[in-house]
């Protein structure tokens, strides 16, 4: 009905007071802005209880800010229509009341509204309560992600995916290896940052399952956009099966592990059950099972897989990976072919 | 019975105590939380009386400026003469700095509450 109403009222008219090009912009950005209000990347579509909560601090700010530029343009509209002009006085009156004890009034506000979410928001662990515990290394442009059993220990450690059962708190230590990055699931909660030296908690709960994007919050180097990651959230059954298949893994495929092996990759990059065993690159256990690559930055496709072993710097600036270009082709589709069934 | 408070405070100094109180509460206020929260495992200490200690610190900078702020009204003659007090004159130089030390005294009073905020909310380090 909206929409009938603004294509009406777009229809050119003699006076023409609104400008057809200027209503299909408008139309076209408000069409823009309600389907980004959805999906798997936003935090007005939330996926938890931290993040509804954040979204619901949206929407008071967001009502607050309305009701002070409501009352601004109204003083502003009143000011202008008005005929006589105003004693000193009641101007006077005007600023104070408008300009100082109302505004400050509203702020107040706000602000005791915000602080009093902040405990729901970040939910505090205590170190002695079971809950699933990963640890989450930002690093030059992926994540470093480790599994870590009851007692703290390491028991496996993955790349740019984190896998999280429906319902139960997660608690993220975050850390960082290089330079500032930050931690963000919009769908799942608010931003935390990774610093150098630091281990940072964070606590997150999702109620539904799905996968949902992961970013780096904080400007990291040339390929910091392009530094993204999935969380799966799944039933806590078929999580606890995936730990120990995951656990477990081992490649089948013995003629492209050797490829893999002959070419060096295994010194920086892990693959468990095998020779590989580098710690500078991601770990590719159970690769083939990822949603995305290079950090969510190309298609999961044994094409793509082939294109970034060749030339990593010309789809991420400023990684680290050199280029293996030199690779005589046939050995770079094995590589593909071998980690895209890494399962 | 003779005040304590001066008659008359010929100093720029007076403009500019309510803002030093601010900044002194601000940066109190976030040092004092900042090393307890990193040292909170070694010291006998809670994160209630840490609480209470800044609470009480910021009745003394409210009091302050509150202070302050009466120094000034009266260095403005209450009111009696309405601003902007922009003759080239000792009497204009005075109401002036003393209108202007109200104005700050506000300002400081409310940033001082909005410094203190976080201590009605804020229950636990970590959070």
């Amino acid at each position: 009905m909206m929409d009938e109403r603004l294509t009406d009222r777009c229809r050119p008219t003699r006076n023409k007071r609104f400008p057809v090009p200027l209503c299909l912009l408008a139309l076209v950005l408000s069409a823009c802005l309600i389907s980004s209000c959805s999906g798997s990347h936003s935090t007005l579509d939330p996926a938890g209880p931290e993040a509804a909560k954040v979204a619901q601090l949206f929407y008071v700010m967001l009502a607050g800010g309305a009701v002070i530029w409501i009352g601004l343009v109204a003083a502003l509209i009143y000011a202008a229509s008005k005929k006589h002009a105003h004693s000193e006085e009641s101007a006077g009156r005007v600023i104070l009341w408008g300009g100082a004890v109302i505004p400050t009034v509203i702020l107040c506000v706000l602000l005791s509204y915000g602080m009093w979410l902040m405990p729901a928001i970040r939910p505090w662990v205590p170190d002695d309560q079971q809950v699933r515990r990963i640890e989450v290394t930002g690093e030059q442009f992926w994540w470093r992600v480790r599994y870590l059993d009851e007692a703290g220990r390491v028991m496996f450690e993955t790349g740019n995916e984190v896998r999280i059962p429906v319902g139960e708190p997660a608690h993220f230590s975050l850390k960082a290896a290089d330079v500032i990055h930050s931690f963000w699931v919009p769908s799942l909660g608010g931003k935390m940052d990774m610093i150098p030296g630091r281990t940072n908690p964070l606590t997150l709960t999702a109620d539904k399952e799905g996968t949902y994007r992961g970013v780096c919050a904080e400007f990291c180097g040339e390929s910091h956009a392009l530094m993204a990651f999935t969380v799966r959230a799944v039933a806590p059954e078929e999580h606890e099966a995936w730990l120990a298949e995951r656990r477990d893994s081992a490649p089948q495929d013995a003629e492209g592990l050797a490829v893999f092996l002959n070419n060096g990759c295994g010194a920086c990059h892990a693959i468990s059950g095998t020779a590989a065993n580098g710690r500078i690159g991601p770990d590719l256990t159970a690769f083939g099972a990822r949603d995305m690559l290079a950090a969510g930055t190309l298609p999961h496709t044994a094409e793509d897989i082939a294109r970034f072993i060749a030339d990593p710097g010309e789809i991420k600036p400023g990684v680290k990976m050199p280029r293996f270009g030199m690779l005589p082709e046939d050995d770079i589709e094995k590589i593909a072919a071998f980690l895209k069934e890494l399962r | 019975m003779k005040s304590f408070i001066p008659r008359e405070v010929e100093s720029l100094w007076t403009l500019f105590t309510a803002p030093t109180v601010w900044a002194i509460h601000f940066v109190g206020c976030y040092a004092a939380v900042a090393v307890y929260c990193a040292k909170a495992a070694t010291l006998d200490l809670s994160f209630e009386t840490v609480r209470l200690a800044l609470g009480g610190f910021t009745i003394v900078a409210l009091a302050v400026i509150v202070l302050s702020a009466y120094l000034a009204w009266r260095q403005w003659s209450f009111g009696v003469q309405d601003p902007p007090h922009d003759e080239p004159t000792r009497d204009g130089r005075t109401l002036f700095q003393g209108y202007a030390t109200l104005l700050l005294s506000g300002l400081s009073f409310v940033a001082v509450v909005y410094a203190a905020i976080p201590l009605l909310f804020i229950a636990e380090c970590q959070r």
